[in-house]
């Protein structure tokens, strides 16, 4: 099926370029209409493809690039480093707090893994020695609550909650008791909720509001298709939001939404979820994740060939 | 609320939607030409639709168009819904004629697997029949506690075992107390898994063999459940769950949100397989039964009959 094999097809592409030699517009053109087909397979946004190819069939047609003697491979290159720039530089940390606690708000659609991605950072927070406190918020899913609980103690980490309550006045509590207690992160978990769903997100606003974070990480599935853009959109344009979360990264997507994502808000993925167990979380890096995006194992090797 | 009027409030309050960029993209076209194919083309990819069945829809509409001696672009809504539901349309029903049926449900994690088993229970309640849920999914934090909830909001009964325990043996004995209590329906939980991952994989083969096994006469659907925002990689979940645990169909959720889940489009192309239900919303009456009439006029609803669906779908 044509979305497992895009680095094939991009491979694909790029080999018909090699096999020509000398390139002349045209030659460009087809394969960079190719390259935006095979990111489209992927879910890369539409416009984010688009204008992406733009950039680099800018770059592609000049002199420098038709009259070197391996014109393939500089466009190759471009590819490249185009798409590195576009996920971003190295990576990004949590924002520090002028004086603790440090605040971080988790949001984002329903099932795409915040409440266990709020657990998996207590973690390795606590694992830096750091004094997390996890705060629970989802006050809407069935069992939302236990199922949290349930993280926290598996982590080791202790849960911050007052049942069905209102959400901001839990979170505004729950900042107390963290100065209180000497808690240095309090991390607070939230319902799941649709971008278009307006009181509930008038909830997230008025939850930072009330805290306010230092940071507010929107989690997002990377198996999202298009509309991880409307999404993004959204929940930034209401919250600032300041990073990202990437989850469920162990499975087969290529992950096009990352792309989108960092393409539409400007803000950097700060983790990357690759797993249901807790430990199960990594520090977020472009680089890699362009690679795995651009299948660049076989890119790499053509530019090397080339 | 219906479908429509869900999918409706939706669109008010995005301008990106499939629906108001086709429709928007057809009012901008006097005649019918090549670019209006390829300007919908690049609509149907940005719905989810994916790259291929995209350009095989619009090689059917340009045939349409020119069998049909079609002129005016807004006459392509028409022919564009006859399509899509055309490719979407049969094996709606469930089967679930013996005592008792059996029901799994599966899919990756997070698209709504527990609350639609739920709603599921709490429709075929209304229906009058008597429905057990088996909790199989022993793995997750707290999904024994979810479904529990459910169950109480359905009415339904609850078999359940320890979190961590086998979940083929949850299965067991959720066949056996419907057996044992006269249930018509059994529906079972499963834990969420990632497609790609082989052994999560062969439990739920493991699973399919044990109501095989234990109810080889009952008659059985094994439903997959997506999530409209999921892009191009519900097609491989579709497959690889399929020959795993022989899908009987499929339940689009979160459809409340954008009129997304054009993937199901791809899916119904390469794999065959129908939607049977869609969820759109988390209460316990928001699932309803497919129907792909109506589904292809929520992905191409004309901005102007806003007013006339208020009246229709009330
Ligand atoms: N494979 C995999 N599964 C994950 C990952 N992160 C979360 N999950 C699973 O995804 C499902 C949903 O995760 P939750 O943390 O409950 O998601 P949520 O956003 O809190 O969901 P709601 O509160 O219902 O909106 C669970 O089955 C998790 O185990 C990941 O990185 N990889
Ligand atoms: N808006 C909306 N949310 C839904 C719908 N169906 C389920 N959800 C929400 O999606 C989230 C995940 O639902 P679950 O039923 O827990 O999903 P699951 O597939 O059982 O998840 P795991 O067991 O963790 O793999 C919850 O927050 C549900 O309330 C729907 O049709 N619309
Ligand atoms: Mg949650
Ligand atoms: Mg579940």
């Amino acid at each position: 099926m044509a979305f497992e094999n895009l680095s094939e097809k991009l491979s694909a592409a790029f080999k018909r370029l090699r096999s020509k030699g000398k390139l002349n517009e045209s030659d460009v053109k087809e394969a960079m209409r190719e390259v935006r087909l095979a990111l489209l397979e992927a879910d890369v946004n539409y416009k984010v493809a688009k204008d992406f190819v733009a950039k680099v069939s800018e770059r592609a047609v000049g002199n420098e690039v038709m009259e070197s003697l391996t014109p393939a491979q500089m466009v190759i290159k471009i590819v490249n480093e185009e798409l590195t720039a576009l996920m971003g530089g190295g990576e990004t940390r949590l924002n520090s707090p002028s004086s603790p606690p440090a605040v971080v708000l988790f949001c984002g659609l329903q099932g795409s893994g915040k409440t266990t991605h709020a657990a998996k950072l207590a973690l390795m927070l606590k694992n830096q020695g750091h004094r997390p406190l996890l705060v629970a918020c989802d006050v809407y899913r069935p069992a939302a609550i236990q199922q949290l609980q349930v993280l926290g103690s598996q982590a080791g980490v202790p849960v911050f909650e007052q049942g069905a309550g209102d959400p901001v006045k839990i979170s505004r509590e729950a900042v107390k008791h963290a100065k209180d207690y000497g808690n240095d992160f309090v991390l607070i978990d939230t319902a799941g909720r649709l971008q278009i769903d307006e009181a509930l997100m008038d909830e997230l606003r008025r939850i930072k509001e009330a805290v306010p974070p230092t940071d507010i990480l929107l989690v997002v599935d990377a198996m999202t298709g298009q509309e991880a853009v409307n999404v993004a959109k959204s929940f930034h344009e209401l919250l600032d939001i300041t990073g990202v979360v990437l989850t469920k990264l162990d499975g087969d997507a290529r992950g096009g939404a990352a792309l989108s994502v960092r393409a539409v808000t400007g803000r950097p993925i700060k983790f990357a979820g690759i797993g249901e167990k807790l430990s199960d979380l990594e520090v977020f890096h472009p680089d890699r994740m362009a690679s795995r995006i651009l299948g660049m194992g076989d890119v790499l090797t053509l530019i090397e060939d080339a | 609320m219906g479908l429509f009027s869900k999918i409706r409030d939706g669109l008010k309050k995005t301008r990106e939607s499939m629906s108001a960029s086709v429709s928007a993209m057809l009012n901008s076209f006097t005649k019918i030409d090549e670019s209006l194919f390829e300007e919908l083309e690049e609509l149907l990819i940005m719905g989810d639709v994916g790259v291929e069945t995209a350009g095989r829809v619009c090689e059917e509409l340009r045939r349409k168009v020119k069998e049909q001696g079609v002129k005016d672009p807004n006459d392509v809504y028409d022919l564009l819904r006859t399509i899509v539901a055309d490719m979407l349309r049969g094996g709606e029903e469930l089967k679930i004629g013996t005592k008792p049926s059996v029901i799994l449900v599966i899919g990756v994690n997070g698209v709504g697997k527990t609350t639609t088993i739920g709603k599921l229970a709490a429709l075929l309640g209304s229906q009058g029949k008597k429905v057990i849920l088996g909790a199989a999914d022993t793995f997750r934090a707290a999904a024994i506690e979810q479904l529990e909830v459910w169950a109480q909001r359905s009415g339904a009964e609850l078999v359940k075992q320890t979190q961590g325990s086998d979940p083929a043996s949850v299965v067991f004995d959720s066949i056996a107390a419907a057996k044992a209590r006269e249930a018509d329906v059994v529906i079972c939980d499963t834990a969420g898994r990632l497609h790609n991952k082989k052994n999560l994989m062969e439990e739920l083969s493991k699973i399919s063999r044990v109501i095989q096994r234990e109810a080889p006469d009952a008659d059985r659907e094994v439903l997959l459940v997506l999530d409209a925002a999921t892009g191009q990689n519900a097609v491989s979940q579709a497959r690889e769950f399929q020959s795993a645990a022989e899908i009987t169909g499929i339940v689009l959720t979160k459809l409340d949100g954008t009129p997304k889940g054009g993937v199901v489009l791809s899916i119904r192309e390469e794999l065959g397989l129908p939607v049977k239900f869609i969820g759109v919303g988390e209460q316990v009456d928001d699932l309803q039964t497919f129907d792909a009439d109506q589904f292809a006029r929520a992905l191409f609803e004309r901005q102007e009959e806003t007013n006339e669906t208020d009246h229709s779908d009330a």
